[in-house]
């Protein structure tokens, strides 16, 4: 029926040159080599992670770095059961906000090594690094977040930081 | 202050997963040609077209208003496109009656579309920055977790979702112009749709459509001549916030209270819940009505799920929500937001037909979009502000 009409499928394909600018290029610089880093706000004191170079609720520039840790905690998370294109693990798999230690911000990140039904708000979670030939200048060099098996954080640790 | 605006012509397309039979011009042109006959105009009476729809990687078609402007009379005058992700059918809206508030237009024809089918939205949304990982796939695991923390955060029962969908897939059959038409829906065949995003059931979520949307607006003058009643915009509002901030509430977002606020007091209301009739509200998925009754400042803080359950956003409620069967029903997402826009509008102007309410003097149409970052509102009425 649709044939009648004439209608045609053409594919478009789209490749990007990013530009991250100095804070978020000092950022992936530094991810590539297994750390990560934020940047502290000198009016709000806010960690920020990834930074970009400025706080967005203060409206100025972000200079001072600040390790924050690989483990954190998943402030809420989603169930994906359906497959996207371009997915890195087949599902179900859960999907979180991570509030790392030392960070004002929750990064958003792959849950793995825990079945999806025993995921919670409050888990304590560790990241695992991708193998050393694996790592590049991308949030991916992190291949998965998996849980730490400390006890969970207490919500109001954590329940304005989604 | 400013001249007085009001909405003398509404024009809808039927929301369909595939509208083959048309090419995006042509379904525009659908909806334009409907608002125009109902405000007895043709494209000659018009001094300006404003258009409307979610980002262009949607369809693959760079700057649609480019080649639209034919299709909407607009050659020789100016045509201008409106962008705040899916809340850009308000938005679009607004710029137009800014357009004759500001006294710079008569009569300014507003349209705004998407047409699904022939868009591939989960592969614009999921593109792959650097400083993320490719982790969800499409709004629906975006918004999933803040679902989430809105469930713990309030308590609510976990039908309450069930109920909202339920409501307005069922106010749906009264609307012709509605995507879903489910007859035998039931909370039981919603609890039993497959979670896609968990906490979002497949039932819970908005279909795909193809579809579009057009407004006349008129000056004082112009509304005048209209052979309809007109619908007098009382009171818009747009605000937005960042994607992120230490501190972001996007189950509540600031933004959205602020914007709520300064509809509020632009068309002078002090209680929403009992100063304006009923709504439109966009809910793409059905959690969000009970967050935006709250975020409005309807509900008290931590009580819109009890609306819901209650029934106040029913049609024999105190507060109807909804009553086209919404977002969840029919969603051309560029569309969306003007068509609550257009439904309030209906509802004053008393032309919503068969799901049309009695003595409606107030209503409001809301958007939202992006993540949660853009809001706009508008408030109409009956009669003059």
């Amino acid at each position: 029926m649709t044939d009648a009409y004439g209608v045609v499928s053409r594919p478009v394909r789209l490749d990007y040159t990013f530009t991250a600018g100095k804070a978020l290029s000092r950022f992936l610089t530094i991810i590539e080599g297994g750390k990560i880093i934020g940047q502290r706000c000198p009016k709000c004191a806010k960690v920020y992670v990834p930074a970009r170079g400025s706080c967005p609720t203060c409206g100025v520039a972000t200079a001072e770095a600040v390790e924050v840790k690989d483990r954190g905690i998943v402030t809420t998370f989603c169930i994906v059961n359906i497959p996207f294109p371009g997915m890195a693990v087949k599902p179900p798999f859960a999907a979180a906000s991570v509030l790392l230690d030392g960070a004002d911000i929750a990064i958003f990140h792959l849950l793995q090594e825990v079945p999806v039904e025993n995921v919670r708000m409050g888990l304590r979670v560790e990241a695992v690094w991708k193998p050393a030939s694996e790592m590049e200048m991308s949030m991916e060099s992190i291949a998965y977040f998996k849980p730490t098996g400390e006890p969970d954080a207490p919500y109001d640790s954590y329940k304005d930081l989604l | 202050m400013s001249n007085r605006v009001a909405v003398i012509g509404v024009g809808q397309t039927k929301y369909a997963s595939k509208r083959p039979d048309v090419s995006i011009a042509g379904l525009l042109r659908e909806a334009a040609q409907r608002a125009l006959d109902d405000a007895g105009l043709t494209y000659a009476d018009i001094d300006a077209v404003v258009i409307g729809k979610a980002p262009d990687m949607f369809e693959g078609v760079m700057m649609p208003e480019l080649y639209l402007a034919d299709a909407l009379g607009a050659n020789g005058k100016p045509i201008m496109r409106v962008h705040t992700a899916g809340s850009v059918g308000g938005s679009t809206a607004i710029v137009a009656s800014h357009l004759v508030e500001a006294g710079i237009h008569e009569r300014v024809l507003t349209v705004a579309f998407e047409k699904q089918s022939e868009s591939d939205a989960m592969w614009a949304l999921t593109v792959r920055p650097p400083f993320q990982p490719s982790t969800v796939g499409g709004a629906g695991g975006y918004f999933a977790p803040y679902i989430r923390a809105y469930m713990r955060r309030s308590g609510a029962p976990a039908d309450t979702g069930m109920r909202t969908v339920v409501k307005d897939r069922l106010n749906a059959l009264k609307n012709p112009y509605a995507h879903l038409h489910q007859p035998d829906i039931t909370l039981e065949q919603v609890a039993a749709s497959p979670m896609l995003w968990d906490p979002i059931r497949y039932a819970e979520t908005c279909p795909s459509s193809d579809g579009a949307c057009a407004m006349v607006l008129a000056s004082e003058s112009a509304a005048a001549k209209a052979p309809g009643k007109p619908a007098w915009v009382h009171g818009t509002a747009m605000r937005s916030e960042p994607t992120m901030f230490a501190g972001r509430d996007q189950v509540n977002p600031q933004a959205g209270q602020d914007c709520a606020r300064d509809v509020y007091k632009a068309a002078g209301i002090t209680n929403p819940r009992k100063e304006i009739d009923c709504a439109e509200i966009y809910v793409p998925f059905s959690w969000f009505e009970a967050m935006w009754m709250e975020n409005l400042g309807i509900a008290p803080l931590g009580e819109g799920w009890k609306m819901v359950q209650e029934g106040a956003t029913g049609m024999d409620g105190d507060f109807p929500v909804n009553m086209s069967g919404g977002v969840l029903s029919s969603n051309p997402i560029g569309a969306s937001g003007m068509i609550r826009y257009a439904e309030a509008a209906m509802q004053v102007r008393g032309t919503a037909g068969e799901h049309q309410l009695d003595g409606v003097r107030k209503a409001m149409g809301h958007a939202y979009g992006g993540g949660s970052q853009f809001f706009s509102m508008w408030i109409v009425g009956s009669e003059k502000p």
